[in-house]
């Protein structure tokens, strides 16, 4: 039967060196176009030099070149015994096709065909067979072709009439080479000088060198320091030198029972050493591979390196898991300052697992920004609002959007002239939004809100302002027209905004005009703002103008004068704040004269009625019109032209 | 007692010879003993009778000093065969990361072996340890008596090894498979480590 190849003996680790280089480069030939060059190939050479590491390195060679040969490595042992079987089974022409139509045969051990007469004759005949078809077959031996006993002369041409090749001891350098090549291997550094004097002991074949080498790994695994070159030749002095150093080496302590006592603890130390390193470098491995993985994903790893250096106490499965804990920790961190700000998230605190609390403490920091974001202001509430035919539509809505935030209408456009109430609806909207639990609400200025950016830009704290923002619940946004050409307020808004809807935070704004109309505001933004719903909040009409009114006089007075409150109502007012300077001017008069305002006061004071009480009775004008010259409203004049035009037309 | 102790860097590995009276496990203890190297060994404790019995335990630390940074020791036990020392072989069961079952190969003692086999699994069981999640291996000591008057290992291992655990022929007088299987049972136990579930 044929064996497998075994995959760790290949050209790659294959030491070359003077003694077998000619084998080597024969070998290669072989492998690299088979059945072309050297048929057969006899390779021979001592135990332990490296035949069947050649014979199976030009298998895995050949067929890595191409990987439809068929080839087949076979001991002559197993190839008698399997003969044997196959003619037994009546099988024997199946057995000979078998080898002769393989496209490499690699036949290892040939000097036990000694003797062997049917097993020569049927070799011979493969042999003649495989080299008429061109197909390879390469031999090793422990000896010459011909020092091999009772072998058939007509064999014994037909591999002369290829390569026979030997293989000699290796010399010192390429035994200093094997050894360095194997301890890095196994991964083992010894002390210098070590292996060279390894190399210089009286051991001709690889394997024995290999047996030196596991020894010495196995002895520096258990002792306390790294051997040197004497340890290391007292270490194998015990095998290879017995007669020339009779002490045990000092790791194994001298003892003075027989060598062959030392060496049954020894081997047992050995293999404990081996099982045990092995068992270590297990979780080593587990714990290389996670730094591997972490360290890739550019996590810091300095806690499963320390582990690895042995300073670090500890179960190493209980500090990967602690680990990858924390990773998580970071992960979830990260993504919640992802949240706020893409780059919050690249910050490098989330990449250290020994610093969860700084990232903790980080994204704390981040969320609160500087300060947290302006609240509205608790003097504007709803209730005070006063509901009129005009400004229903706005009050409704607004009322909507604070009471199911993002879900009714978002954005939400407030518009309307100066002084109509729009701000004073902001903030109440505002302040419903806060009665939710935990509701975060930045209701400001927008010119507020560049002087925020500009303040965050000049001292670097462009994340923390953002983060500051991207955490409220609601955005309100008082004079957004104020905005108009600030680029990258507006940049800044757009990307907030678009951040805050995708949360389903509510966004509320005012402006003077329809986001369309404001010069100087981009279309992105605009039109994002009137993606929503734009609602306008007119002049005040009269019941709104009255209810204002009687609530400003009765702010003041005991008693509200109802001709009063009816009669300023009455008058034109186009914003809430026109009625209240109306009522301050009537308030001031009154004060004036130490008396409660009534509509005759009013009237004087609006309409230039006589004073009840003796005043002079001329030479005030006012615009040519004499006070108190007229006493129906019909006749007055409620519309003056304005300072400059009235200057213009005296002046014609 | 744990196998592994990752604070201190410490394996301590505890091992106890368990079979029936005069099966050899004093004598695998000593033949060990005598061929550690003095500076790794530790005082043999051997608490025995004027007849040579073993009244309570044998105990033999062993230093294996330091292995890929690991404090590494053995602690091999023996327990009293007696079938009356039963509550000493509970306290020496206790902790234990592996046992050797040391078996008299005599065709004689086979019910010795059997009962003390089961009373292993009681103990065992006692202490709330499954033979089968313990790792244990089998010696049967012995083998040098005349072929007439023993139990070859593939009869013993028919007889008791029904797991098909690793098995020993030993003549532990004379040393052979004395080592044998202390590096079985060492293997065994040390695998442990790579499943990281140390020995309670």
């Amino acid at each position: 039967m044929s064996t497998q190849l075994s995959p760790q003996l290949r050209f790659d680790g294959f030491v070359v060196g003077a003694a077998n280089r000619l084998a080597a480069t024969a070998a290669r030939t072989v492998a690299e176009s088979p059945g072309t060059g050297y048929n057969p190939l006899f390779i021979y050479a001592r135990p332990g030099l490296g035949k069947t590491h050649l014979l199976m390195a030009i298998g895995h060679a050949a067929q890595a070149i191409n990987p439809a040969l068929s080839v087949e490595y076979v001991t002559l042992d197993d190839f008698v015994e399997a003969f044997h079987t196959a003619v037994g089974a009546g099988q024997g022409d199946a057995y000979r096709r078998r080898f002769a139509e393989s496209d490499i045969l690699l036949l290892d051990d040939v000097q036990f065909v000694t003797h062997r007469r049917e097993t020569q004759a049927e070799l011979l005949r493969l042999v003649d067979q495989m080299q008429a078809s061109g197909r390879q077959i390469v031999l090793t031996s422990d000896r010459p072709p011909a020092d091999i006993e009772a072998f058939d002369e007509r064999l014994l041409r037909r591999v002369a009439g290829g390569l026979v090749i030997d293989i000699a001891a290796p010399d010192y350098e390429t035994r200093v080479a094997i050894l360095r090549r194997k301890a890095e291997e196994r991964q083992v550094v010894f002390l210098p000088g070590v292996l060279e004097a390894v190399a210089t002991l009286a051991l001709d074949s690889v394997r024995e060198l290999l047996g030196a080498l596991n020894r010495l790994i196995a002895f520096q695994s258990v002792g306390n320091a790294p051997l040197d070159a004497e340890q290391a030749r007292v270490v194998l002095g015990v095998r290879a030198m017995a007669s020339d150093v009779p002490a045990a080496p000092s790791v194994t302590s001298p003892d003075p029972e027989p060598e062959a006592v030392v060496d049954e603890f020894g081997e047992f130390l050995s293999e404990v050493a081996e099982t045990l390193t092995r068992q270590v470098e297990g979780w080593r491995r587990r714990v290389e591979e996670a730094v591997a993985r972490w360290d890739g994903q550019g996590y810091q790893t300095a806690r499963l390196t320390r582990l690895l250096d042995r300073s670090v106490d500890g179960d190493p499965a209980e500090t990967l898991s602690a680990f990858v804990a924390d990773v998580e920790t970071l992960q979830a961190l990260q993504a919640e300052a992802g949240v706020l700000a893409a780059d919050l998230a690249a910050d490098p605190v989330f990449r250290d697992p020994d610093g969860v609390a700084a990232a903790e403490a980080f994204l704390a920091r981040a969320q609160e920004g500087a300060s947290p974001p302006p609240p509205p202001d608790g003097i504007w509430l709803f209730e005070h609002l006063v509901e009129s035919e005009g400004n229903k539509v706005a009050l409704r809505s607004a009322h909507a959007a604070a009471t199911r935030p993002g879900l009714a209408y978002n954005p939400l456009v407030i518009v309307g002239g100066a002084g109509v109430g729009k701000t004073h609806l902001l903030h109440a909207v505002g302040n419903l939004l806060l009665a939710s639990p935990g509701a975060v609400v930045a209701c400001l200025n927008a010119q507020d809100f560049t002087e925020e950016l500009i303040e965050a830009i000049a001292r670097d704290r462009i994340a923390p302002w953002r983060a500051r923002y991207r955490r409220v619940h609601a955005l309100l946004l008082d004079d957004v027209q104020l905005l108009a050409n600030r680029e990258r307020t507006q940049e800044e808004l757009y990307l907030l905004f678009n951040h805050l809807v995708e949360r389903g935070a509510q966004l509320v704004f005012t402006a003077s005009a329809e986001p369309g109309e404001i010069d100087g505001f981009e279309e992105r933004l605009a039109s994002r703002l009137a993606g929503g719903l734009v609602v306008h909040l007119p002049a005040p009409e009269r019941e709104v103008r009255q209810v204002v009114i009687e609530r400003l006089l009765g702010a003041r007075y005991e008693r509200v004068d109802a001709e009063l409150a009816s009669f300023l109502a009455s008058r034109p007012a186009e914003s809430v704040r026109a009625v209240q300077a109306l009522v301050q001017r009537i308030e001031a008069a009154a004060d004036a004269r130490h008396c409660e305002p009534d509509v005759a006061l009013a009237r004087e004071v609006l309409e230039g009625a006589p004073p009840r009480a003796p005043r002079p009775a001329a030479g005030v004008r006012t615009s040519g019109v004499a006070a108190g010259g007229f006493r129906s409203p019909e006749k007055g004049v409620w519309e003056w032209p304005d300072l400059g035009e009235r200057l213009i037309e005296e002046w014609r | 007692m744990s196998l592994v102790n990752f604070t201190t860097r410490e394996i301590t590995c505890k091992i106890v010879y368990y079979g029936p009276g005069r099966s050899g496990k004093t004598t695998n203890l000593q033949y060990i003993y005598g061929r550690v190297p003095e500076a790794r060994r530790g005082r043999m404790v051997s608490l025995a009778t004027q007849s040579d019995r073993t009244l309570f335990f044998d105990f033999l630390p062993i230093d294996l000093g330091s292995i890929s940074g690991f404090t590494t020791r053995f602690q091999l036990y023996t327990v009293p065969g007696q079938v009356y020392y039963n509550a000493t072989r509970k306290l020496v069961l206790q902790g234990a990361d592996g046992v050797v079952f040391v078996g008299d190969s005599q065709a004689r003692r086979y019910d010795d072996n059997v009962e003390s086999l089961q009373n292993l699994q009681e103990n065992l069981l006692a202490q709330g340890v499954d033979i089968r999640q313990l790792p244990v291996v089998f010696q049967y000591n012995k083998q040098d008596l005349p072929r007439d008057l023993i139990l070859s290992p593939a009869e013993l291992d028919d007889a008791l090894n029904f797991r098909g655990v690793r098995s020993y022929g030993a003549d532990c007088l004379h040393g052979h498979g004395v080592f044998e299987t202390l590096k079985g049972i060492s293997e065994l136990v040390l695998q442990r480590l790579a499943a990281g579930s140390p020995a309670a």
